[in-house]
């Protein structure tokens, strides 16, 4: 270990040259401690280069450690000597690291509550103004984030009542309990599959557009150049989608639920022999309106929280491309997170509400 | 629109920081209407990030922009609405709103900003884009475009409200010599027939000459020289020499000048 100090220039070069010299021969590994160092020229950089050709002859690790910013810019000129830099191990207290987190989950946590502020306030001003909502945008995302979404949606609800059906059949047979397929489908598909499959898929579809148009808008300026237009970046692009996304959910959660119970009832007629006039009349009987409106409620829920991460994804993002990339992740994983925690929520909620 | 402020931008004293970095260190400019300032400097050196500081993306560490008379730092949303309704910003890459066509980026403040009507807004918008020679372009989306007309397209948007103030930043890289001189020469019409005043960040030493009425020079975060160009030119400053070396300098100057880099440049 050695340590430098005060200007590394041509001046001080020679004097510092011998207190190298000193260091020759194999040996255990050393660390050029440069944290004190306030100034390097060409020649204080050749004085290191130098240095580390002659430890390498030797065979002896070297590594330059505790660079200063100011100087690790200049070594960085010359790649030989740059590339010798160590990086900077952090070490942290735990109480650092905490509070560092902290202070990132709070600084997250702000963002949201701002964004969901300004979202609120330019939705309900924005309805009674003329030119506050732009509708157009909000029919072109009712397409985007509804219509398009439908098929999959109702393919994989279908596909889940269906097979739900099948595996809890081979249970309640023993019990000679069939019929009840019909309330085990009817209740679970409205109360909880039906909203969570539909918000699940469209966090992946929606979600990652929105993170993935507003991260691009970011890195490209777009939306500074809104800012100096004057334009509300939340009112501009998140309001539209807010809105469209209000009333697509529901609806797109309908269809949910009833393709999820659609493929509970043909695997009950014709694999269980329930009898399909049974199994609506049990239908009737088990359902109530609350479990659909509980649903319904939920899925608006699941929709704001959808729209409102990967608007936040995206106003984060900052540098190029990957950024963009790795926005359009965040908010998927982010958002059917967030839905499934505010369904476990919703879930209390409605449980210790009755 | 011409405004009657004695200067359409003060800044003073201005901080900025990202992080634990000091990139702009008490910074000083007053622009007046009419005038074209351009800020010279080498890459890094804040020249962007000054821009954003006046035009309120950006809050100041400290010191104080103020936009108009305005301070959009503490303005409240309608003056602050009102200033940047009077301001145009044409950035480097354009900007454009990929989702729209050029037609419609354009018009874009004029809808959402004014209430003239939809035929109106259209005249506006075809005499604008006229302006910039791309009135074959009204249908295509910025993914369409060249660099070069995307630059002009942002442009006609910057300049779609009439603004006071237009801000251009790197108005000219990237550009063909002839393109470059015929913005040029609109930056300077834009002058003189609607009197803005117009702070253009640039590296194009030629378009310097023919555009700029005052030269800002800054350097790690500091003003190291203004004045008009001879002024500037004439300070003996090592990284302006540098930056203007190239014009027969005697040989002792130039020297000075490479001693200067050498101990200075690494650490822009």
């Amino acid at each position: 270990m050695v340590a430098l100090e005060g200007d590394l220039v041509v001046d001080a070069v020679p004097a510092i040259s011998k207190r190298l010299a000193a260091i020759a021969g194999p040996g255990e590994r050393v660390e050029v401690d440069l944290s004190a160092v306030t100034d390097i020229d060409s020649a204080g950089v050749a004085l290191l280069s130098l240095f580390l050709k002659r430890m390498d002859a030797s065979g002896r690790e070297v590594a330059l450690v505790r660079v200063p910013d100011s100087v690790k810019v200049t070594l960085e000129l010359f790649p030989f000597v740059g590339a010798r830099v160590a990086p900077d191990v952090e070490r942290r207290a735990v109480f650092d690291r905490v509070g560092a987190w902290a202070e990132g989950i709070a600084d997250l946590v702000l963002h949201f509550l701002v964004v969901a502020a300004d979202t609120s306030w330019f939705v309900v001003t924005g309805v009674f103004k003329r030119r506050g909502v732009r509708w157009h945008v909000m029919f072109y995302e009712m397409a985007q984030m509804g219509s398009k979404a439908l098929g999959v949606v109702s393919l994989i609800a279908f596909l889940v009542g269906a097979t739900m059906a099948l595996q809890s059949a081979a249970q309640l047979r023993q019990f000679g309990a069939d019929i009840f397929v019909v309330d085990l489908i009817g209740i679970s598909m409205t109360r909880e599959l039906g909203p969570l499959m539909a918000a699940i898929v469209v966090a992946g579809r929606s979600g990652s557009a929105v993170a993935a148009e507003i991260g691009t808008m970011m890195i490209s300026e777009e939306i500074d150049a809104l800012k100096t237009m004057g334009l509300h970046p939340t009112r501009f692009l998140v309001v539209p989608k807010i809105l469209a996304i209000t009333i697509t959910q529901p609806l797109i959660t309908a269809f949910a639920d009833a393709a999820g119970i659609l493929g509970g009832f043909l695997v009950a007629t014709f694999y269980l022999d329930v009898g399909a006039e049974s199994f609506i009349q049990r239908l009737q009987e088990s359902l109530f309106l609350k479990d659909v409106v509980t649903g319904l409620i939920k899925s608006v829920i699941f929709a704001w929280l959808i729209v409102s991460v990967g608007a936040i994804c995206g106003f984060r993002t900052r540098g190029g491309a990957d950024a963009v990339g790795r926005s359009t992740t965040t908010s998927v994983v982010a958002g059917i997170f967030a839905v499934i925690v505010a369904d476990a929520l919703a879930s209390l909620v409605f449980y210790f509400g009755d | 629109m011409r405004s009657t402020f004695e200067y359409n931008i003060i800044v003073e004293d201005l901080i900025a920081r990202y992080g634990d970095k000091t990139v702009l260190d008490g910074v000083n400019m007053k622009v007046r209407p009419s005038e074209v300032r351009v800020i010279l400097g080498g890459s890094g050196c804040g020249k962007s990030t000054l821009l954003k500081h006046i035009i309120g993306l950006a809050t100041p560490a400290g010191g104080k922009v103020e936009l108009l008379g305005v301070d959009l730092a503490s303005a409240d949303e309608p003056d602050k609405d009102a200033v940047l309704g009077r301001v145009g910003m044409l950035f480097q890459g354009g900007a454009l709103l990929n989702a729209l066509t050029i037609h419609e980026n354009v018009a874009l403040p004029l809808r959402e900003k004014t209430g003239l009507p939809g035929d109106v807004i259209d005249e506006m918008v075809a005499m604008k884009l006229a302006l910039v020679g791309l009135s074959h372009a009204h249908d295509l989306t910025p993914p369409e475009l060249s660099g070069g007309m995307k630059k002009r397209a942002a442009l006609a948007r910057a300049m779609a409200m009439d603004p006071a103030v237009l801000f251009a930043d790197e108005p000219s890289a990237g550009l063909d010599p002839i393109t470059a001189a015929a913005l040029d020469e609109l930056l300077i019409s834009l002058k003189t027939q609607f009197g803005m005043s117009l702070v253009v960040v640039t590296h194009e030493l030629a378009s310097v000459e023919t555009i700029a009425d005052r030269v800002t020079m800054l350097d790690k975060g500091h003003v190291i020289a203004e004045g008009t160009l001879e002024e500037v030119k004439a300070t003996p400053h090592p990284m302006v020499r540098a930056f203007f070396g190239r014009e027969g300098e005697g040989e002792e100057e130039q020297r000075s000048v490479l001693q200067a880099f050498g101990s200075d440049g690494g650490r822009a």
